[in-house]
């Protein structure tokens, strides 16, 4: 694989023996010492992700806000600056493209944090929708790299490590600091269902940062434990439960697309299926045996295939067999008894909320 | 280096067999726990089953994915170790005395099809 990039924590992490893995086009952490481990850290104290694969645009210009509201499901223009808005770009016929944070840095430039397996995808489409927009966008992402801090005592290691006081800085809002003499970019954000930060920069300066944080103890963590916790706070992941075939309605996060706006790229369509009624829903499912349900298993109702599962685990902070599953809305309501096929055998399981666990986000 | 015990047959699909007159107890390698990750659920045939060599009969479930367990030999089940099957961990810890079923073999012959420690140490590198 000749074309498999490395971060710039590439080297750190053959050092600490991790599980290297091809992800997105980089050559990542899988997993440190094991996935429960990590994912306990950060559930219980403090644990750290090199997540310097993600992608970031930027977009530059006077219609800035304008454009980034044109192509993007949440809204920017009446934000603060400062303020972080998480939304999606759709394509017209209401499907998912990708979804991504947009960092409000002035009224004329916005940072999109997109997903690192749809980079080029994201940018070719961005670029194609920019006619009649005075916007400059440019692909930073090769330039910016990027670690979640992540866990209850996040804010408190920052204190420790750097003598830097987050304690004001609110949930989905970010500051730019000097971190090691070095301009970085940090937001109170993740993707875990804990409290923490993600710090953007350049590659020298986060390795050292990196570096500070392991000697002060705190845990590597791996991509695998990054699914867990992203999966028991129901966090969405792209190709699993949200797709180009799937659309944010039928995935259950309306709260994101602002309907009220005057138009973006897939309103229309997301109009119509309003108003025919959406088919799919996206739900919460539990076993009732023990059985573990993983992406691609079918649902059934008697013989009727109606649904599959989108993410699965046996959960490591509750213990028990959990999923997210997409399913005919006519069987999606809470309380409705189903049957997943694993390996040729029925298990029973109900439909349920996805609150898996309650979100330790700063208030 | 992986650990490949010298009294064991293997699979090429990652299983040992210890041999115990004409039963057989199977479980999977040193490689296999190592490249699996985390074990946090076995699935196992009931007692009684009948198995057929290279033949799945369950699976081996790490936190991100499940492996098919493939039979080394052919027989019935006689007994599943419950105490692996209520701490799947301890597969990671202790992979060669975690078995996880004792099969009454039908054909002690198909041994022979197995895999000698030094042929299992090239394949598992």
């Amino acid at each position: 694989m000749p074309d498999v990039k490395k971060t710039c924590l590439y080297d750190s992490h053959v050092r600490l023996n991790a599980r290297m893995e091809e992800f997105a086009g980089y050559w990542m952490p899988i997993v440190y010492t094991s996935i429960p481990e990590e994912h306990k850290a950060v559930r219980e104290k403090v644990g750290m992700f090199d997540v310097s694969h993600m992608g970031e645009i930027l977009v530059k210009g006077k219609d800035a806000l304008a454009f980034v509201d044109h192509v993007f499901t949440n809204e920017i223009t009446s934000k603060p600056v400062g303020k972080v808005v998480y939304g999606m770009f759709l394509y017209p016929n209401g499907t998912i493209v990708d979804d991504l944070l947009v960092y409000k840095k002035s009224d004329t430039e916005c940072l999109l944090v997109v997903n690192a397996s749809n980079i080029a995808k994201d940018y070719e489409w961005i670029i194609d929708a920019t006619e009649g927009f005075e916007v400059v966008i440019s692909n930073q992402s090769d330039d910016i790299s990027e670690i979640a801090l992540q866990g209850p005592l996040a804010e408190a290691s920052m204190r420790h490590i750097f003598d830097l006081d987050l304690s004001n800085l609110e949930f989905f809002t970010f500051t730019e600091g000097s971190l090691f003499g070095v301009k970085m970019l940090i937001s109170r954000t993740g993707y875990t269902g804990e409290d923490g930060f993600e710090i953007y920069g350049p590659a020298p300066a986060i390795a050292e940062i990196w570096e500070a944080f392991l000697s002060h103890g705190v845990i590597p963590c791996g991509l695998g434990a990054r699914d867990t916790l992203r999966f028991e706070a129901a966090l969405p992941l792209y190709g699993h439960e949200i797709s180009d075939t799937i659309t944010p309605l039928e995935a259950g996060f309306k709260l994101f697309v602002r309907m009220d706006k005057p138009d973006f790229i897939g309103k229309s369509q997301l109009e119509q299926d309003l108003a025919l009624g959406l088919s799919r829903k996206l739900v919460g499912f539990e076993l009732k045996t023990m059985a573990i349900p993983r992406q691609g298993y079918p649902l059934y109702l008697g013989n009727r295939e109606v649904g599959h599962i989108t993410t699965g685990y046996l959960s490591i902070t509750l213990g028990k067999p959990i999923a997210m599953a997409l399913v005919s809305t006519d069987v999606a309501k809470n309380g409705s008894e189903l049957e997943v096929l694993i390996r040729n055998k029925r298990i029973p399981g109900v439909v349920r909320d996805k609150k898996f666990l309650s979100k330790n986000y700063k208030k | 280096m992986s650990k490949v015990p010298m009294n064991l047959f293997y699979a090429r699909t990652h299983e040992w067999v210890k041999v115990e007159g004409n039963v057989a107890l199977v479980g999977i390698t040193d490689f296999a726990q190592h490249q699996l990750g985390s074990v946090v659920f076995v699935d196992l045939p009931e007692i009684g089953s009948v198995l057929k060599q290279n033949k799945e009969f369950g699976a081996v479930e790490s936190v991100k994915a499940a492996s098919d367990l493939m039979s080394p030999v052919s027989g019935k089940v006689i007994e599943q170790n419950d105490e692996v099957v209520g701490d799947p961990e301890q597969v990671n810890r202790d992979p060669y005395n975690s078995w996880f079923i004792k099969i009454e073999m039908s054909d002690p012959k198909e041994l022979d099809a197995l895999l000698k420690p030094n042929e299992y140490e090239e394949i598992s590198r």
